[in-house]
């Protein structure tokens, strides 16, 4: 007797699956994680480690609780951890990274039904949390940074216009003040070649946000260098490459990718320029995540030889 | 716009092993069953009862009405009791058995018909019992029906065949050249509102490109257009779109927008009967899929069991998991190898266990990649979501409003989904709900 499958077609697939994707995103990851133990040392390490376990650990510890089928194994957590550590300065205890990426998992990922379901990025809204949580070490207020061991970010200075500003060139590498993932820019970069490479983002959201925050600069200050100094600091490169294009929270569809990206770029330079914070990268995506179902309704694409509705 | 803008995006793995392979004829086996519905439309009627003894080529089946097509024995012997066949998609529909003498003998009555013009030319249409070919079954009596209006303008013969595997179309085209070459020209000469050929060729086949700018290198009506190798060129609203820049609304048929298209081994075995007489009865099979031992190309006689022609080929070199008929995109698959070839089977796709394994399911991580490769530009997940609604009504109108009838089911959303979703599968059953809605709304 034959035993054969019978199913609906199609009978291939990619053999793309979510942890092959979210397996990308980290290795996407690797270089700025390296970056950032190669500036700050072994504490960045440890924070990266904390902070990825205890996102593990308590999605794991979620699914088990609620009897819900194990997801651990899709490595989302593994990325949320990993992003949420490599947007916390130096100075965090590693309590509070562990208690930022439980955070993120549980409140902002499984209380909305987990992968999939969420409705901000769970690691900007971790961050977020913890700069209102625990402000003077987390991000927070100009004066508590400059104090950071790390030194004065580039934005404090450039707000302040206390202190010294480091070269483009150290800008670039990375070495500066700020998030111990988010100032090599070369890093960041390398991480979103692979990303286009492996096409797994497209490059619609990375550019337009970046070049929104520059051209705005640009006219705002009327001057290149410190317009690209905006582009480089802060954690506009991590949030523009990593985090705006996370699937879940925002457009799916590339015009809609686009008003998102757009939409990030103004709010950031709001926040930049006249806001009460230095930073405001992680605001302006978390506050479009919110806005990205309404993006994507008005942006339905035309279906090919699609009548209108009342035109038959 | 068209140098900008082509539809078809996913990229498949190619696999046409088979491509520099002619089809070898396979001598007839013990018995045929032949299904009465191998077409769109009406099932054809048994003119033969038990008993009787047929020979190649003699009608055993009649059409019933319009949309319908008439039935030829493929091999000589003697017919069956009536039987019935149960079809992958699940619908009985009546057919016959010939067991067969092994002598292949020709049936007197075949002669080549007598085509003087248009209305001529479309009843050697019918009576070569000629359906599409390239899968759908449509009785080339009908299509060719529409040429009497006369605004047909461009005719678009798919070369494309843009699945996986499948090599039949391709040889075809580089084996009867000639063939392809006669029945267009009877086209272009008793429909003289045509007034452009284009052959619409995926680009990863070569040789059959060439041939066919060889074969037409004097006539200036006839183009070959070589198409991207994304998949589903081939697929009809897609096709003439990338070939003639078209498109054909929603709920309208290509004629409509002054296009007929043919696939090139209809337009052979068209060309064939009228050359010879010899209607219907055997086509040609790609025999592959990673189960397969040694993929070739097989003439095979129609009704024959899908055991006999991977016997016939080679057999297998690992254990079945999934026989299809057609390829691994949009073919169906069967539960027993017993299961006939029809006039529309293009291909058999064998494939070993591991391979028929479905992806696991997991939640939708809206990455986008259905949309993106929809060729339509249709979002598969809304229908998705559509389904899963409780409100019957609202169900109904999300399905209507993301236009799911456009959906023609090639299946790229479910190849491209990591999250290993049913997308296209939930098309299939949002497009029957959604035809039921109409249904009832007819009846009232």
């Amino acid at each position: 007797m034959e035993h054969l499958v019978v199913s609906s077609s199609p009978h291939i697939h990619t053999g793309t699956n979510t942890s092959k994707i979210m397996r990308d995103v980290v290795i996407a990851l690797l270089p700025a994680a390296v970056a950032s133990a190669l500036l700050f040392g072994l504490k960045a390490l440890a924070i990266i480690l904390v902070s990825v376990a205890s996102a593990v650990l308590s999605e794991y510890l979620f699914n088990l609780a609620c009897k819900k089928k194990q997801t651990v194994t899709d490595l989302s957590a593994v990325v949320t951890g990993l992003l949420l550590a490599l947007n916390l300065p130096l100075k965090v205890e590693l309590w509070q990274c562990a208690v930022g990426a439980a955070f993120g998992i549980v409140v902002v990922k499984c209380f909305f039904g987990g992968i999939g379901k969420n409705f901000a990025n769970p690691a900007i809204a971790a961050r977020v949390f913890l700069i209102i949580a625990f402000g003077q070490v987390a991000g927070g207020s100009a004066t508590r940074f400059a104090e950071l061991e790390s030194g004065a970010t580039p934005l404090v200075v450039i707000e302040s216009g206390e202190g010294s500003l480091p070269s483009l060139f150290e800008m670039f590498i990375g070495n500066r003040g700020g998030a111990i993932g988010e100032t090599c820019a070369l890093a960041l970069i390398i991480g979103f070649v692979y990303l286009l490479v492996r096409k797994v983002i497209s490059w619609h959201t990375p550019v337009f946000f970046v070049a929104t925050v520059f051209v705005l600069s640009l006219i705002v200050k009327q001057d290149l260098t410190l317009a690209l100094y905006e582009v480089l600091s802060g954690g506009l490169l991590i949030g523009a490459i990593f985090m705006a294009t996370d699937y879940v929270t925002s457009p799916t569809h590339k015009t809609g990718k686009v008003i998102f990206a757009i939409g990030c770029g103004i709010i950031t330079i709001l926040i930049r320029f006249w806001g009460s914070y230095p930073e405001g990268v992680s605001f302006a995506i978390l506050f479009m995540n919110i806005l990205a179902p309404y993006i994507e309704k008005i942006n339905i694409k035309k279906p090919l030889g699609g009548i209108k509705d009342g035109k038959k | 716009m068209l140098a900008f803008r082509f539809l078809g995006k996913t990229h498949l793995p190619h696999n046409k092993n088979t491509s520099m392979l002619s089809a070898v004829e396979m001598p007839p086996p013990a018995e045929v069953l032949i299904p009465l519905l191998q077409h769109i439309g009406a099932p054809a009627e048994a003119i033969v009862k038990n008993g009787d003894y047929v020979k190649v080529g003699q009608k055993i089946a009649e059409a019933s009405g319009y949309v319908s097509s008439p039935i030829y024995a493929s091999v000589s012997g003697t017919v069956g009791k009536p039987e019935e066949y149960l079809r992958a998609d699940g619908r009985k529909v009546p057919a016959i058995r010939i067991v067969s003498d092994g002598e292949m003998a020709l049936f007197e009555e075949i002669a080549p018909p007598t085509v003087s013009d248009l209305d001529s030319l479309i009843l050697a249409a019918r009576e070569s019992g000629v359906v599409g070919l390239g899968g759908a079954g449509f009785p080339l009596s009908v299509k060719l029906d529409a040429l009497k209006k006369g605004n047909i303008d461009t005719v678009v013969f798919n070369g494309a065949e843009c699945e996986p595997y499948i090599t039949s179309d391709t040889r075809t085209m580089i084996d009867q050249a000639d063939r392809i070459k006669y029945g267009l020209e009877l086209i272009e000469k008793y429909a003289p509102t045509v007034k452009k050929f284009i052959f619409g060729i995926e680009k990863n086949k070569p040789e059959a490109i060439a041939k066919m700018r060889q074969i037409f290198s004097g006539s200036d009506k006839v183009t070959v257009k070589p198409l991207h190798p994304r998949y589903p060129q081939g697929a009809e609203k897609v096709l003439i779109f990338n070939t003639t820049g078209r498109t054909v609304p929603e709920g309208k048929l290509p004629a409509d927008v002054g296009v007929l298209v043919m696939n090139v081994s209809t337009l052979a075995a068209f060309a064939e009967y009228c050359e010879s007489g010899m209607p219907l009865v055997s086509r040609n099979i790609t025999l592959d899929g990673g189960a397969v031992a040694k993929p070739m190309n097989i003439k095979a006689p129609i009704g024959t069991a899908i055991h006999d022609i991977i016997e016939f080929g080679g057999g297998t070199k690992e254990n079945v998991g999934k026989i299809l008929l057609g390829g691994p995109m949009m073919g169906s698959a069967v539960y027993s190898s017993d299961e006939p070839v029809t006039k529309t089977t293009g291909a058999i796709t064998v494939l070993g266990i591991k391979e028929s394994l479905q992806p696991t399911e997991s939640p939708c991580i809206r990455c986008g990649r259905c949309a993106e490769s929809c060729p339509h530009n249709l979002i598969p997940d809304s229908f998705s979501k559509a389904l899963e609604l409780d409100n019957k009504e609202e169900r109904i109108n999300l399905l209507e409003k993301n236009k799911i009838m456009l959906c023609m089911e090639c299946g790229c959303c479910s190849y491209v989904c990591p999250a290993g979703r049913p997308l296209v599968q939930n098309n299939k059953l949002a497009k029957a709900e959604y035809r039921a809605h109409l249904a009832s709304l007819k009846d009232k």
